[in-house]
C-alpha cells in the first residue's frame, strides 16, 4: 500500500488533531499538494519533463537541492526497473521516498519532552533572530502546565531590547515564575539564578530563553555553550533537553543552522514555527536527510495552542491531502 | 552544508579542455549545470535560475576568452556581472521630501527584523543625512514590541510615539504623523507588526495606515535566510501595498541571501539598505556587487585581476619580483611590497575578493591591517642604510627607532623577525623556481 492510501486511510475518520494540522498548513498544502495533482493530471505518461516539473516543485518546496537531486534520481531509476509509467503512480513513489528518507535518517523519537524521575527538568531554547524563541516557549509552556506541571521560565534573552519584558508578559498571562536579569548582564548568570529558584521551588519544567544568534557568530556561540556548561553544573543531567527553532521559511540556511547549534548545545529536537504560511517546510526533510536531528513541535497558528507535537503522517496528510 | 567553492567545481570542469578559446554550448553546459546548483543553494527562487542560466548561456556563447584569463573565469565575470546588473545601482536609499516631512512605513513577516531596522534606519538617516527623526511603535499585538523600539528610541537619543497597546494602529499612525509635523520632524519612520501575508484582517490595516498616512516610501523587511517562498510573500505584499524597496535584515549571517536576487527580479524593487550586524549602527547602504559575490559564493577573481591590473605599474613588479629572486631583499622592498598590496585595496577588500578566503573574520581583518601600519611607521623611522642592513641595528637604534615610530622595541623586532621569514622565503623560492616546483603555502601575510 502507497502512503498517499495509507494516510487517506489513517484519517479517513474526522480526525481532530489531523484537522488542526489540515486546517493549519492549507496554505503549504494549496502550493505543494495541487502543483503535484496538475502535473499528475498534464501527462499521461512520465518522461523527462514530468521529472523535470517534479524537481522544479520539491526545489521550490525548500526540500534542497541535493535531496531533491537523489529524490528525482531515484524515481527515475524506479520508472526504469520497473515500467511504472503512470503520473500518480510516480507521485505516490515520491512521497514514499520523502517519507524513508525522512524516518531513516533517526532513529524513533518521543516527541514529547521526557520528564527526569527526580528535581527539575531543563529545557533550553536556542536558534537565530525572529524565530519565533519566545512564542514557542510560551506556547511549551502552556501545554505542560495544562497538564498539571510546574512550570517556569529563565529570561536568558539579556541581549535585545524589550525581549524580557516580553516573556514576563507571557509569564505574567500565565501565571508563572519567571526569573530574569539585568539588561545586558551576563545571560549565564541568570541561568545561574534559574536554576537555583527551580531547585529551591520544586519546579517541574524550567524553560530557558535564550538571544537570537546567528550561527556564524562565534563569540555568541561560545556564551551558549557557557550557559549550557552552567546547567549542567547546577542540575545533573540538565538540560535535558535544547530545541532549535527554526523558521518554516527558511532556506537552505536552515542547514547550516541546525549544523553549527548541533554542534555547541547537543540539539535534541527541532521546533519549526510559522507552518500556517505559504511556506512548506521542506528543510525538515533537509536537516533530518543531512543531521539526523529530529523535529518534535510545529507551530501551526497565533494562538496559545497551536503548538502541535510533530507527526510525519499528519504533516504529510496535511502537506498532500487535507480534509 | 560545506559544499565545495563555484571556483574549485569550475576549475575541475575546465581542466580537461584547456586551450579551448570560445565558450561553447558544449563546454558550458556542465559548468552551468553547477552554477544552477549553485544558485539554487543560495536560495535564489527556482524560475529566476531557470531563466537566468539562459540568458548566461546566450551571453557566453562564442565570446572570445581574453588570453589573460580562463574560460571559467569568463563565465563566472559573465555570471556574477549578470547578477550584479539584476540587482540594480538604482540604490538611492530613501527619498527624501524636499520640504516638509517624510514618512517611512516598515512592513514584513514577524521576525524579520522590523523593529530593530526601524532603529538602525533611524540612526542612520540622523547621523549620515543630519535628519530629524521620529520614531512611532504600531505594533499592539506582540506582548512587548512598543518596549522594545522605545528603548532604542532612547538608546540612539530619537524621540519616540506611542499610545499603547490598546489602541487603533492606524489611529496611532496618524496621530504620530501629525505630531511630526507639529515638532518639525523630517523623518517619520512607522513600525508595523509582523503579519503572514496571507492575513487579510492584517493586510487591511496596512492600507488603511496607507490611505491616512500617504508615506513616501513602504520597505518591505526581507530576512537574508529565507527560501523559495520569498518571492512570493514579497509578490503578495507588493500588490496589496504597492511596496517602494526592500530592506534585507541579517545579511551578518552565513546565508547567501539568494531571495534578494529573486525578489529584485521578479518584482522590480529595488534593495535600498541591508542589515549587517547585531549593533545599532550596522545598516549599510546595499551594494549589488558585494551581493552577487556572495550569491555565486566565491571572490570576483576577474575583478581582482582588473584592479591589480590598474593600479600596479608591471614593470615595476617585474624589476621587484627579479630582485627578490635574487635574494636582495631589504626592509625597503618590504614596505614597497606592502604598499603595492595596500594600492590594490585595503586587506579586507582583497581577502573579500579571494576565493577561498572568506573564514577571516573582521576581528583578524583590523589586526593584519593593524600590523601593516605599525610595519610602516617603523621602517619609515629608520635611517636608508639600517633598511638595507637591518642586522646592524643595536639596542640603542632600535630604542630611537621604536620612539621615533611610536612603538617598542618588540614590535621593531618583530618587523626584522618578519623580514628574515620573508626573505628566506625568497630563497626557498628561487630554489623552488630552480627545481620546477612551487613550494606549498605561498604568500607572507
Amino acid at each position: 500500500m502507497g502512503l498517499i492510501s495509507f494516510l487517506k486511510n489513517k484519517f479517513s475518520k474526522k480526525d481532530d488533531k489531523s484537522s488542526k494540522y489540515d486546517e493549519g498548513m492549507k496554505k503549504s498544502r494549496a502550493a505543494f499538494a495541487s502543483k503535484l495533482d496538475n502535473l499528475a493530471k498534464r501527462y499521461s505518461e512520465v518522461n523527462q519533463d514530468y521529472f523535470e516539473e517534479l524537481e522544479q516543485i520539491l526545489i521550490e518546496a525548500d526540500v534542497g537541492v541535493s535531496l531533491t537531486l537523489e529524490l528525482v534520481e531515484s524515481l527515475l531509476d524506479k520508472s526504469e526497473k520497473e515500467g511504472i509509467k503512470e503520473p500518480s503512480k510516480i507521485n505516490e513513489e515520491l512521497v514514499d521516498l520523502m517519507f524513508v528518507s525522512y524516518v531513516e535518517n533517526g532513529s524513533n523519537i518521543v516527541n514529547d519532552i521526557s520528564f527526569s524521575n527526580e528535581g527539575p527538568t531543563v529545557l533550553l531554547v536556542v536558534g537565530v533572530n525572529g524565530v519565533g524563541k519566545t512564542t514557542t516557549i510560551a506556547k511549551l509552556a502552556y501545554r505542560y502546565q495544562k497538564r498539571g506541571k510546574k512550570v517556569m521560565l529563565v529570561a536568558g534573552d539579556t541581549f535585545r531590547a524589550g525581549a524580557t519584558e516580553q516573556l514576563q508578559i507571557w509569564a505574567e498571562r500565565l501565571s508563572c515564575p519567571i526569573v530574569v536579569g539585568k539588561e545586558n548582564g551576563d545571560p549565564a548568570s541568570v541561568a545561574y539564578d534559574g536554576m537555583k529558584y527551580a531547585k529551591e521551588n520544586n519546579i517541574d519544567l524550567v524553560i530557558v530563553d535564550t538571544a537570537g544568534r546567528l550561527q556564524n557568530k562565534a563569540n555568541l556561540m561560545a556564551e551558549l555553550s557557557k550557559i549550557k556548561r552552567v546547567i549542567s553544573r547546577e542540575i545533573e543531567g540538565a538540560p535535558h533537553e535544547t530545541f532549535l527553532i527554526i523558521d518554516a521559511t527558511t532556506g537552505q540556511n536552515g542547514v547550516s543552522q541546525a549544523s553549527a547549534f548541533k554542534d555547541v548545545t547537543d540539539l535534541t529536537g527541532i521546533v519549526i514555527t510559522k507552518m500556517d504560511g505559504t511556506s512548506k517546510g521542506g528543510i525538515i526533510l533537509s536537516i533530518r536527510d543531512e543531521l539526523g536531528v529530529p523535529v518534535r513541535f510545529i507551530g501551526l497558528g497565533e494562538k496559545m495552542d497551536d503548538l502541535e507535537e510533530f507527526d510525519l503522517d499528519k504533516y504529510l496528510h496535511g502537506l498532500l491531502i487535507g480534509e | 552544508m560545506a559544499f565545495e567553492s563555484l571556483t574549485e567545481r569550475f576549475q575541475s570542469i575546465f581542466k580537461k579542455m584547456r586551450g579551448q578559446s570560445t565558450l561553447t554550448e558544449k563546454n558550458m553546459d556542465e559548468a552551468l549545470k553547477e552554477i544552477r546548483v549553485a544558485l539554487l543553494e543560495s536560495d535564489v527562487n527556482f524560475k529566476v535560475v531557470k531563466s537566468f542560466t539562459q540568458d548566461v548561456k546566450e551571453k557566453a556563447l562564442g565570446q572570445n576568452v581574453y588570453t589573460a584569463v580562463s574560460p571559467s573565469e569568463m563565465l563566472i565575470k559573465i555570471c556574477h556581472d549578470e547578477i550584479s546588473g539584476l540587482l540594480g545601482s538604482d540604490n538611492e536609499g530613501i527619498v527624501f521630501q524636499k520640504h516638509g516631512l517624510t514618512t517611512v512605513l516598515l512592513v514584513g513577516l514577524q521576525g524579520t527584523g522590523k523593529t530593530t531596522s526601524a532603529g538602525k534606519l533611524a540612526l542612520l538617516c540622523k547621523k549620515k543625512f543630519n535628519k530629524k527623526v521620529m520614531l512611532a511603535g504600531l505594533d499592539v499585538y506582540r506582548p512587548a514590541a512598543i518596549d522594545q523600539l522605545g528603548q532604542i528610541a532612547k538608546q540612539i537619543d530619537v524621540p519616540f510615539f506611542e499610545m499603547g497597546t490598546d489602541v487603533n494602529p492606524v489611529e496611532v499612525a496618524k496621530k504620530a504623523q501629525e505630531k511630526a509635523i507639529q515638532e518639525g520632524k523630517d523623518l517619520l519612520i512607522l513600525d508595523t507588526a509582523g503579519r503572514l501575508s496571507i492575513d487579510e484582517a492584517l493586510m487591511d490595516e496596512l492600507k488603511n495606515i496607507i490611505k491616512e498616512t500617504s508615506p513616501d516610501e513602504v520597505l518591505l523587511l526581507v530576512d537574508a535566510m529565507s527560501g523559495q517562498d520569498a518571492v512570493n510573500v514579497a509578490n503578495t505584499f507588493n500588490a496589496a501595498l504597492r511596496l517602494t524597496g526592500i530592506i534585507m535584515s541579517k545579511l551578518d549571517g552565513d546565508a547567501k541571501g539568494g531571495s534578494a536576487l529573486s525578489i529584485k527580479y521578479l518584482t522590480g524593487l529595488p534593495i535600498k539598505y541591508a542589515g549587517v550586524g547585531e549593533k545599532i549602527d550596522d545598516l549599510d547602504v546595499f551594494y549589488p556587487d558585494r551581493m552577487a559575490d556572495r550569491i555565486l559564493g566565491m571572490g570576483d577573481i576577474v575583478s581582482l585581476v582588473e584592479k591589480a591590473k590598474e593600479q600596479i605599474d608591471e614593470k615595476e613588479a617585474e624589476k621587484e619580483a627579479k630582485k627578490m629572486m635574487e635574494g636582495e631583499f631589504t626592509l625597503e622592498d618590504l614596505l614597497k611590497q606592502m604598499k603595492m598590496v595596500q594600492k590594490i585595496g585595503s586587506l579586507g577588500a582583497i581577502a573579500k575578493m579571494m576565493p577561498g578566503m572568506p573564514s577571516l573574520t573582521d576581528e583578524q581583518r583590523i589586526r593584519a591591517e593593524k600590523e601593516m601600519k605599525l610595519f610602516e611607521a617603523v621602517i619609515n623611522s629608520m635611517t636608508p642604510y639600517e633598511r638595507r642592513h637591518p642586522e646592524i641595528l643595536k639596542f640603542s637604534q632600535k630604542s630611537r627607532i621604536a620612539k621615533g615610530s611610536g612603538t617598542t622595541n618588540a614590535d621593531i623586532n618583530r618587523v626584522i623577525r618578519k623580514y628574515d621569514q620573508t626573505k628566506e622565503m625568497m630563497k626557498q623560492m628561487k630554489r623552488y623556481q630552480k627545481s620546477g616546483k612551487m613550494p606549498p603555502g605561498m604568500g607572507g601575510f
